[in-house]
């Protein structure tokens, strides 16, 4: 299979680059002094494209690789990969779901405790000597808070077990009510989060759920309310987002993805009730490994005419 | 005004030093009791008690300063101590026990607080939450950079030391994380079915993470000594929320330094508020100023059972905390 050429458009893990290339022919585009040169010079023989959370394969990319037979993502989410194109024209596209679920569900619940507990803001206050001239100030109690989540599958599923064991009451969004469910549902995210105190973002980034947490949504949280965001950025209308929380229209907010990453509102920067993380839900040694062998599992059974083992399409 | 005269019918409780947001104690109970206040008096202490509190019969402790046999001794009537805090380290318990001085404290409603602390520390140190933080607001994220790995928190053994009722919030907390739970204290507890170790260091060889919620006695003076921190391993983190004594605080600075311990999560220190300032360096340790029980919804239940304590008191009624000889 050494032959088989694997473009990968940006460096995401150097385990997952190693192995690719002892298997297949990799080609790193950010390598390349002139991308649309290179893309060019090796469309027909790229057969495979290995993308993630930030760079997938575009309807242009996809339009420039005749010979493109696979999209494999080192992610769960697929909304940078034009699905409808590849179904068009029978390009299989794999995830890495199941493995990242956990990651993602303890990162939420660390930035709710980091938000209202102000766990990074009494950090840096000792390290910057304060504690000396006189105490930290009261935060806000997170055990039994009602937790509301946009998207009740594997990720929000996972969040709803962790904190119900901090006695919280769950309450959640979805497109339709899940019947196997004991949360309570309701079947307008303004509803949802006129009705809970900690609002997550658990949902797949497409059409519909683009900026789904928007100014309205925002203000029904309130100034008490605390916004989670482990799904994508596009998922929230950011400078409503900014604007909410400088105004103390909304409580707090705990963002681990942003519309132009790595870009992050310098608003953001000052405030005490917002912690800010570099999207690093799945970024634990053992689940990127995990993820990798994944994306290496489903292209060579993609090579081997075997089933894949995470389809999308 | 006249404190001594209009409210000498108020049964009286003594406040050496205030405990925090003492104003509300007064503003919601001052028609209840009438406090004596030992700060506010020009008279040194022990004047002040010998003019005043001869015949006190009870005392609202700030949770800091130490109740001992000197002060016990100038109190001749205390029949009561009441902690707004969960801690009764400040209290010669003995002391108390022998003069005929009940005790009651803040029982459990601070528990769910300090658990969440305790397992917001982990996941910090785990995650790298407060330094990842640091770095996004200092802008150093850029294309070009990519952050450190974090590790998992599934699969992770937890050595619980000092399964009381933070320690079992604790337990309770981790084990929907896929955590495995184990535990030292002082004795077995038949309720529950995690794996007991009668040692301190044999639990931290099993362990990948230590949390520390027992209280600070005599036994558990420097408990978490050279010894276990070793045995608990290079990648191995410590979690204290109990009482920063119960940790040999220069060992484990030392054992961070060289990195024979992986991390550390702190909300309590040997001499706070003073840190010993290797810790600053270190992006492997999170730093929490004593904030455990410290949220607006703790403090009020703090408030409330201290009351509830003191009014059964007055009333011969059965106290809802007080603390226990075992």
């Amino acid at each position: 299979m050494e032959s088989i050429c694997v473009l990968m458009p940006i460096p995401m893990n150097s385990y997952l680059e190693q192995e690719l290339q002892k298997r297949f022919n990799l080609l790193k585009l950010w390598t390349a002094p002139q991308k649309p040169q290179f893309i060019k010079e090796h469309a027909d023989s790229i057969r495979a494209v290995v993308g993630n959370s930030a760079a997938g394969a575009d309807a242009e990319l996809i339009e420039a690789l005749p010979r493109l037979e696979i999209v494999s993502s080192f992610s769960v989410g697929v909304d940078k990969i034009n699905l409808a194109k590849c179904r068009e024209k029978g390009i299989r596209v794999t995830n890495t779901p199941d493995v990242l679920t956990e990651d993602v569900a303890d990162l939420a619940i660390g930035l709710m405790l980091a938000v209202l507990r102000r766990l990074c803001e009494s950090d840096r206050y000792v390290r910057s000597g304060k504690w000396k001239r006189g105490d930290y100030k009261l935060t806000t109690k997170f055990s039994g808070k009602t937790v509301g989540i946009i998207g009740l599958g594997r990720i929000g599923m996972a969040v709803a077990k962790r904190a119900e064991a901090f006695n919280c009451p769950i309450c959640y969004y979805s497109r339709t009510e899940k019947s196997d469910t004991k949360y309570k549902y309701y079947p307008s995210v303004v509803e949802l989060a006129s009705n809970c105190q900690i609002l997550v973002v658990a949902c797949p980034l497409t059409e519909e759920t683009r900026h789904i947490v928007n100014r309205e949504v925002m203000n029904a949280l309130g100034p008490k309310g605390v916004l989670i965001n482990i799904g994508r950025g596009p998922h929230v209308d950011e400078p409503e987002l900014v604007s909410a929380l400088i105004e103390g229209r909304l409580g707090g907010a705990g963002l681990d993805v942003y519309e132009h990453e790595p870009e992050v509102p310098e608003e953001l920067f000052g405030l005490e009730n917002v912690v800010l993380l570099p999207h690093v839900g799945s970024a634990t040694v053992e689940t990127r490994k995990e993820m990798a062998d994944l994306v290496l599992g489903n292209l060579e059974a993609h090579f081997s005419n075997k089933p894949l083992l995470t389809p999308l399409v | 005004m006249a404190h001594g005269i209009i409210h000498s019918h108020l049964p009286r409780v003594l406040v050496v030093r205030p405990p925090d947001s003492f104003y509300l104690y007064q503003s919601q109970h001052s028609h209840k009791f009438h406090f004596l206040k030992a700060w506010e008096s020009p008279l040194p202490l022990d004047q002040f008690l010998s003019t005043h509190a001869r015949n006190v019969q009870t005392m609202l402790s700030c949770g800091r300063f130490p109740i001992d046999v000197d002060l016990l001794c100038l109190l001749p009537s205390l029949r009561l101590v009441v902690t707004p805090s969960a801690g009764l380290n400040h209290i010669d318990l003995s002391e108390c026990r022998s003069r005929g001085v009940a005790v009651a404290n803040a029982g459990s409603v601070a528990s769910c607080d300090v658990a969440d602390l305790a397992v917001g520390l982990l996941i910090d140190v785990l995650r790298k939450i407060s330094v990842a933080d640091r770095y996004v607001k200092q802008g150093l994220w850029t294309s070009k950079t990519s952050y450190s790995l974090g590790s998992k928190l599934r699969g992770k053994r937890i050595g619980i030391v000092g399964l009381g009722s933070i320690g079992q919030e604790v337990a309770k907390r981790l084990e929907a994380f896929g955590c495995s739970i184990s535990y030292n204290s002082r004795k077995q507890k038949q309720s529950f079915s995690y794996p007991f170790y009668s040692n301190v260091v044999e639990l931290s060889a099993n362990s990948d993470a230590l949390v520390i919620c027992c209280g600070l006695s005599d036994q558990t003076h420097h408990l978490i000594n050279k010894e276990v921190l070793l045995a608990l391993g290079k990648e191995g983190v410590i979690i204290n929320v109990g009482r920063g004594a119960i940790i040999d605080e220069k060992e484990m600075v030392q054992c961070l330094v060289q990195g024979d311990i992986g991390g550390a999560g702190l909300d309590v220190f040997e001499n706070e508020p003073s840190i010993p300032k290797e810790l600053f360096a270190m992006d492997n340790v999170v730093l929490s100023p004593h904030r455990g029980a410290f949220t607006h919804e703790t403090l009020t239940s703090m408030r409330e059972i201290a009351v509830g304590n003191l009014e059964a008191f007055f009333s011969n009624k059965p106290l809802p905390s007080r603390v226990m000889d075992d």
